[in-house]
């Protein structure tokens, strides 16, 4: 029987819009379950993205990092004596040594101090392909020159705003006076909530060489000649150095980093969990919606069965109600969201934003919530017998 | 078997031998005993007695609403003895049904709500079934309620669509239970003189329970019943 398919009474339509009072809570529900899931992956999938922000801006092939090292906040040094034996095979075009560290900075203003990551090179080596980097480098070939990130917390200082405003900023680092010679834009991530970029001579000098010379590093840089394949070479020069490196490809080296905050932290977990929450409260709420619904309304549920209406119609209903539900609760989800990304953006300088796998994830996952926060209120029309009526 | 009407050849519900009990084990109780009854077309037929005598029970038999457990159960030519869910369904989609309470959905406008009866009937464009449904109305004395909800209605304007509802599916037989009791009196003669004439200009042939004696005079036939059994079997009124 074509029953189902032809034009009739809107039923779920009327029945969502008729109530307005119950539509309100159901669609704030939804919204607010949309919102917290968009807050949470949003910042789960900004601060992944963020913790490799510097890695992907190296000018390498294949890097070199110590055996020991886990994470861009464990960076142990290595003899540079590696890079140099890396630096002897044909396919191999140029190296460059780079040094990295969380380094203590003091406020310039309060003296308050903070852990930034300093990254030391040689300032002759194109190491970053960064906006401004290779005009402002020059001045890095001074000792105790650095460049500042103007995306560091504030809670390192006014420094962007001093330096705008005419004046020579300087500030220590671990006890040495440094002066800022010019500012770039790296952006904050879990490691580090600011960056500093200077010669591997100043960086030296803060840990402490008095000549400002190391044996050790902690990145090695590596260029291949054209045409090279990075993965076989990165697999020869593992083999043939001795262990105490990892060798890796960039895109390794991305991942390297980005697997330490998923798996070796809880950070992922914790951002799903509450993702997951918001799920289960918007479903909670729509369950409650709907299952409230059926009950209100199990006399006229069990008159439409007594007129020849089937359970399936009247499952379809709720269906249908639930599907509604859905649509009209994302709408208002989807902006919220994009206005909390707007919002944490300008607040942290995390690089958040709504992305189309991000916005269509999200409207699965109400979809989900609401089918299923559906199929279990649905239970509750089999209490609706037409022979009870009476 | 008594059959009512000999003389006509294809009656809407044959019933015969039909006993009916509820409850399981000990608590099992048999309510219904030994019925025979048909209702012809174009037939009114009052059916009353005494509260819990078992009437209602015989009306969701007849409806397709509870499952018949003994005895034939014969409508608009299915059996309902066992008959399986799609049977059910089938019956009820040709038979009108109205209740004490009208049972509207409160979301819907008395039009819609008189849709969700005209819906049922195949073949019809949206347009015609909601022209239907309008036209019924009007019938019914509700020209310029169509657009309101039943909450904007009074008792006896619901009861009125509630009658339009059950007569837009175009069933064969209409049962009614006491649809007159959550009314006041000269409401519920309205209501039922109006349910007789949009009955006989339908073609559709009724049974009713009730307990008002002053709304027995409508009916062709009355039957009266008693501790689940049938006991004056006809008593035909001269109109
Ligand atoms: N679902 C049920 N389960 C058990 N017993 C029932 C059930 N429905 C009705 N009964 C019993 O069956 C008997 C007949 O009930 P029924 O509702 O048919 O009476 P009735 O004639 O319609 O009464 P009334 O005039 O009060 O509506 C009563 O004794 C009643 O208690
Ligand atoms: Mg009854």
């Amino acid at each position: 029987m074509k029953f189902g398919l032809r034009r009739q009474i809107p039923l779920a339509w009327c029945l969502l819009t008729r109530q307005p009072g119950r539509l309100a809570v159901a669609l704030a529900g939804i919204c607010f379950a949309g919102m917290l899931m968009f807050l949470q992956l949003g910042f789960r999938d900004a601060l992944f993205d963020a913790s490799i922000a510097i890695h992907r801006l190296f000018n390498a092939d294949v890097v070199l990092i110590s055996s020991t090292s886990s994470s861009s906040i464990s960076m142990e040094p290595f003899p540079k004596r590696r890079l140099f034996q890396a630096a002897s095979w044909p396919e191999v075009e140029s190296i460059s040594p780079v040094r990295w560290g969380l380094l203590v900075w003091k406020n310039p203003e309060t003296g308050s101090p903070r852990g930034i990551l300093a990254v030391g090179f040689d300032p002759d080596d194109d190491i970053l392909s960064l906006e401004g980097l290779a005009e402002q480098k020059k001045g890095l070939q001074l000792d105790q020159r650095v460049l500042y990130d103007r995306l560091s917390r504030p809670e390192f200082g006014p420094v962007e705003d001093w330096l705008k405003s005419g004046r020579t900023v300087t500030a220590e680092v671990r006890n040495v006076r440094v002066q800022v010679d010019g500012l770039v834009e790296l952006g904050v991530s879990f490691g580090a909530d600011g960056n500093l970029l200077t010669s591997n001579r100043t960086f030296n000098r803060l840990l402490g060489s008095a000549d400002g010379s190391s044996t050790s590093i902690e990145l090695g840089l590596i260029r291949l000649v054209p045409g090279a394949d990075p993965k076989t070479v990165a697999t020869v020069l593992k083999n043939a150095l001795p262990n105490d490196v990892q060798v890796l490809t960039k895109s390794e080296f991305l991942a390297f980093e980005q697997d330490y905050w998923r798996s070796s932290t809880s950070i992922g977990f914790i951002f799903n969990l509450g993702a997951a929450m918001g799920l289960v409260v918007g479903a909670v709420v729509v369950y409650q919606i709907l299952f409230s619904d059926v009950v209100d309304h199990l006399p006229e549920y069990a008159t439409l069965k007594a007129m020849g209406y089937s359970s399936m119609n009247l499952v379809t209903v709720i269906l249908q109600e639930s599907l509604l539900l859905a649509g009209f609760g994302y709408i208002p989800a989807f902006f919220a969201g994009k206005g909390i990304y707007g919002l944490t953006r300008s607040a942290t300088n995390l690089p958040i934003g709504m992305s189309s796998r991000m916005a269509v994830f999200v409207f699965a996952m109400i979809f989900t919530m609401c089918v299923i926060s559906g199929l279990l209120a649905m239970g509750k029309l089999r209490d609706a017998d037409p022979a009870e009526i009476f | 078997m008594t059959t009512l009407h000999p003389t006509s050849p294809h009656p809407l519900v044959s019933i015969a031998g039909l006993n009916h009990w509820f409850g399981r084990g000990d608590q099992r109780r048999q309510v219904l005993y030994q019925l025979h009854l048909t209702l012809n077309p174009g037939e009114m037929v009052l059916l009353s007695g005494p509260s819990g005598c078992g009437k209602t029970t015989l009306l969701t038999l007849i409806g397709a609403l509870r499952t018949v457990q003994n005895g034939s159960v014969e409508v608009l030519g299915e059996q309902l003895l066992k008959a399986r869910k799609s049977v059910q369904q089938r019956v009820r989609r040709q038979m009108g049904i109205i209740f004490q309470q009208h049972n509207l959905l409160r979301c819907l406008t008395a039009a819609q709500n008189v849709q969700m009866g005209a819906d049922l009937v195949p073949g019809l464009s949206f347009g015609q079934r909601r022209q239907r449904s309008i036209d019924l109305l009007a019938e019914m004395g509700l020209k310029d309620h169509h657009g309101k909800l039943p909450s904007a209605l009074s008792g006896g304007q619901c009861q009125r669509v509630a009658i339009a509802r059950a007569l837009a599916a175009n069933p064969r037989v209409l049962l009614a239970d006491e649809p007159t009791a959550a009314l006041d009196r000269r409401t519920g003669r309205e209501v039922v003189e109006l349910l007789k004439r949009m009955a006989t200009h339908h073609h559709c042939a009724v049974l009713m329970v009730t307990h008002d004696p002053r709304i027995l005079d409508v009916a062709d036939r009355l039957l009266q019943m008693e501790d689940g059994r049938l006991t004056t079997a006809q008593a035909a009124l001269q109109a």
